[in-house]
């Protein structure tokens, strides 16, 4: 296979993942926008922008934060160049570039979709509109996922496609719990206290886990609880330690494909050990921040290294 | 022009019977629901979308992506019109190659005073770097996509050769799986020739073209400008259909003697390069310095046997209108034979006495630059306002060698479904062509492109034509 073909495919589902990801934090703003008071709900708005990192580029347009300019903004303002309309032409775009090597099935997928939604962001968003948007979002993912599962040869572009969508994926959830870790527990002292479970209950959507926490915990809501679910749960398909596994999965097929074993392998080992054998306690000992900090730039350190070992642009 | 009643009607005669070749879709046609057809007729464009058959229009928003309009009436030949055809269409193609052949070689046509030499210099598609080259298996014209239009019964005219790059052989085959989504039972009622292993002939094709320097399986990749490109869907498509693999300059480059692409193992050879690529910029080294599309050195690996260049570079000269105008005696020269396919009648304006006739008739020609392609920078006498004429006569005045003249030709028509029923639109073909050593092999069927304003001639999809799917029938 082409490297650029591989970046193709590698960068297609990571934009996919975003876009689905960015959706859900939007869904999860909308619901307590509409549930709360108006300064909480700003504040709610307030925070999907940072958790996104747009707050510089949102203040530089915006003085107020209220639902229409964010959900105007995310998805569809000029003025945010990592808008959704942009991540998905984005995503087309790389599709198209990987055509001879995606079933029909997934780019019809992608295609449909796009095409639906480049007309949809083509105006303003009104309130009666956003959540139609952020459902064809979703389902946007869930159908190109579908797609992949069950149309496409399991060739290396397969790997590719999955760890892309892996490296995205540990990289929001470890984002959103970040994010909502320093607005809710400011210090140490806290950790374990009881709080605004309407904060933790948005974490949750924010990562489609509500119904799968409640499941394991019936009902029982706590920040030990989430953050034992949302980094150390190998069950659940968005936490930390399932992505991490699911990536080195993905890149020891390859490397058997390759029949060598590279970088990316190696910083993966590395990658293990920082995950696998920990508790919940030892990351509140050393600082959920900094963990995620850690975990995060190991996170970038394996995306670079996939782009160099299998020649994506050079 | 005018007249509608003058035009040849492929479907129907002088007295609005059904001509054989339509007999039996005709007996379909007239069983099927108005109002059916009518959404059919929508559904068509949705499933062209959402596949994305689309293609880019030069000069328009960038992210606009349109769809040539499909008419869903096929075009139909009977199998005695096309083995005709056929016949014609082999003769032109090797007198093609044996023409590109002999200009960049001992050049015995201009030598026998049967082409003028001035033809070649003022050619801006001529290459001095392939003089005395020989590509392997000694083919120029790998695809040819010869237009033919046709006046009567049997009156078929050759009007362009396209030697150098045909395009849209991806709608022959997507308009053909379009009607068989559609119409199914259609195609149990009527014996139509399979145009769908066109792709699998194309890559056969292709890999018996390998260069001296090829081991083993010959390893074919299609060359695209990439997915800004107005055809890029096209390149794609063909890439995977023929399981080949779809390269863009940035991913090539010289290794060792020969054209390497990077692959996620490291470089790898290419046998035979299909490249939708232009001449100009296939190699910065040798052609336009500042190309990004193409590889630097590649021609250096051409001329030493490590790559097959298809269509090999050079050979566009053919498809000069100044040199079309000389088939005639191209064909008779090369084959010893008369031409089996005519020319439309081609005045040429460097000419004399043929300036002044063109001159004094503007009004009844079509004028046509030489080096134009894609039904731009020509004037259609009969529909054209006086202001144009007049702008078309200072032109030629001034530049002469730069046009040539056609007489307006009584194009045939076949009907297009319209939510007012059938009406007639002047219609041209496109058969696709395929050489290698192995020999010539043309599919049946092709790309028939359709007029879609009432009266007008021009085809092509950059001046809103449409297409149809072109029907060979069987025995």
């Amino acid at each position: 296979m082409l490297g650029r073909t591989a970046n193709g495919l590698f960068w297609m589902f990571r934009y996919l993942e975003r876009a689905e990801n960015t959706a859900r934090l939007l869904d999860a703003g909308l619901r307590m926008a509409l549930t709360r008071d108006l300064e909480t709900a700003e504040a709610e708005w307030r925070s999907v922008i940072a958790t996104l990192g747009l707050k510089p580029q949102y203040e530089a347009v915006h003085d107020t934060y209220d639902g229409s300019s964010v959900w105007n903004f995310v998805l569809r303002d000029k003025g945010n160049p990592a808008n959704v309309r942009e991540m998905f032409a984005a995503m087309r775009n790389n599709a198209r570039t990987a055509r001879t090597n995606i079933s029909s099935e997934v780019w019809e997928a992608v295609n449909e979709n796009w095409m639906a939604l480049d007309k949809l962001l083509a105006r303003p968003v009104s309130q009666g509109q956003v959540g139609q948007i952020v459902s064809r979002l979703r389902r946007t993912g869930t159908q190109v996922h579908g797609a992949l599962d069950g149309s496409v040869l399991r060739n290396e572009g397969y790997h590719f496609a999955r760890v892309g969508t892996f490296i995205e994926r540990a990289e929001s959830t470890a984002r959103i719990l970040d994010m909502k870790y320093y607005l809710l527990l400011p210090s140490v002292s806290h950790v374990g206290s009881s709080l605004d479970t309407g904060q933790w209950d948005q974490v949750l959507r924010s990562v489609a886990g509500a119904s799968a926490y409640t499941l394991l915990n019936a009902g029982q809501i706590d920040a030990r609880g989430i953050v034992e679910f949302l980094v150390l749960d190998d069950r659940f398909p968005r936490s930390l330690v399932f992505c991490r596994n699911a990536q080195r999965q993905h890149l020891a097929t390859l490397a058997g494909m390759h029949g060598v074993e590279s970088s990316c392998n190696t910083i993966m080992q590395e990658a293990g050990v920082d995950i696998s054998d920990i508790t919940v306690e030892q990351i509140f000992d050393r600082g959920l921040h900094q963990f995620l900090i850690d975990y995060t730039a190991r996170n970038a350190a394996i995306a670079e290294a996939i782009g160099e070992d299998y020649r994506f642009l050079a | 022009m005018g007249d509608q009643t003058q035009n040849f009607d492929e479907m129907f005669d002088e007295h609005g019977q059904t001509r054989p070749a339509y007999s039996d879709y005709c007996g379909w046609y007239d069983a099927q629901d108005a109002v059916l057809l009518n959404r059919k007729s929508s559904e068509a464009d949705e499933s062209f979308r959402r596949t994305g058959i689309t293609f880019n229009v030069y000069g328009e928003d960038e992210a606009e992506e349109r769809l040539i309009p499909f008419d869903m009436i096929p075009r139909i030949i009977t199998a005695g019109e096309w083995r005709r055809l056929t016949r014609g269409i082999e003769q032109r193609v090797r007198a093609l190659n044996a023409f590109l052949y002999d200009l960049y070689h001992r050049q015995e046509i201009i030598r026998a005073g049967r082409l003028p030499e001035r033809l070649l210099r003022g050619n801006n598609a001529w290459l001095p770097n392939m003089v005395g080259m020989t590509p392997p298996g000694g083919i120029y014209t790998h695809i040819v996509g010869i237009d033919l239009v046709r006046t009567g019964p049997d009156k078929w005219f050759v009007l362009e050769d396209n030697a150098r790059t045909p395009s849209g052989v991806s709608y022959m085959l997507e308009n053909r799986e379009t009607m068989m989504a559609m119409f199914p039972d259609l195609f149990s009622r009527v014996a139509v020739e399979s145009v769908s292993d066109y792709p699998r002939r194309l890559a056969r094709s292709l890999a018996a073209c390998a260069p001296p320097k090829c081991e083993g399986k010959p390893n074919v990749a299609v060359l695209t400008p990439g997915i800004y490109n107005s055809a890029y869907f096209e390149h794609a498509f063909l890439a995977d259909q023929m399981g080949a693999e779809l390269v863009e300059g940035s991913d090539l480059r010289v290794v060792n003697g020969r054209v390497q692409m990077r692959t996620t193992r490291g470089f790898k050879p290419i046998d035979v390069l299909y490249r939708r690529v232009d001449d100009d910029y296939l190699d910065p080294l040798t052609f336009e310095p500042g190309s990004l599309l193409g590889v630097p050195g590649i021609m250096d690996v051409y001329r030493s046997g490590g790559i097959t260049i298809a269509n090999a570079p050079g050979t566009g000269v053919s498809d000069d209108k100044a040199i079309y105008s000389f088939m005639p005696e191209i064909v008779e020269f090369y084959t010893g034979e008369k031409p089996l396919l005519p020319n439309v009648q081609t005045w040429r304006c460097a000419d004399a006495d043929s300036l002044a006739y063109v001159l004094d008739n503007l009004e009844e020609l079509v004028v046509k630059e030489v080096h134009g392609s894609g039904g731009y920078g020509m004037l259609i006498g009969p529909t054209a306002a006086k202001k144009e004429i007049r702008a078309f006569r200072a032109k030629l005045e001034s530049n002469p060698d730069n046009y040539i003249a056609q007489p307006t030709l009584s194009l045939s028509t076949c009907p297009i479904f319209t939510k007012k029923g059938l009406v007639p639109r002047h219609v041209d073909l496109r058969p696709y062509v395929l050489v290698s050593p192995d020999g010539i092999d043309i599919t049946p069927g092709g790309l028939s492109r359709v007029a879609l304003k009432k009266g007008s001639l021009v085809v092509n999809s950059s001046q809103g034509g449409g297409t149809k799917d072109t029907w060979v029938l069987k025995d």
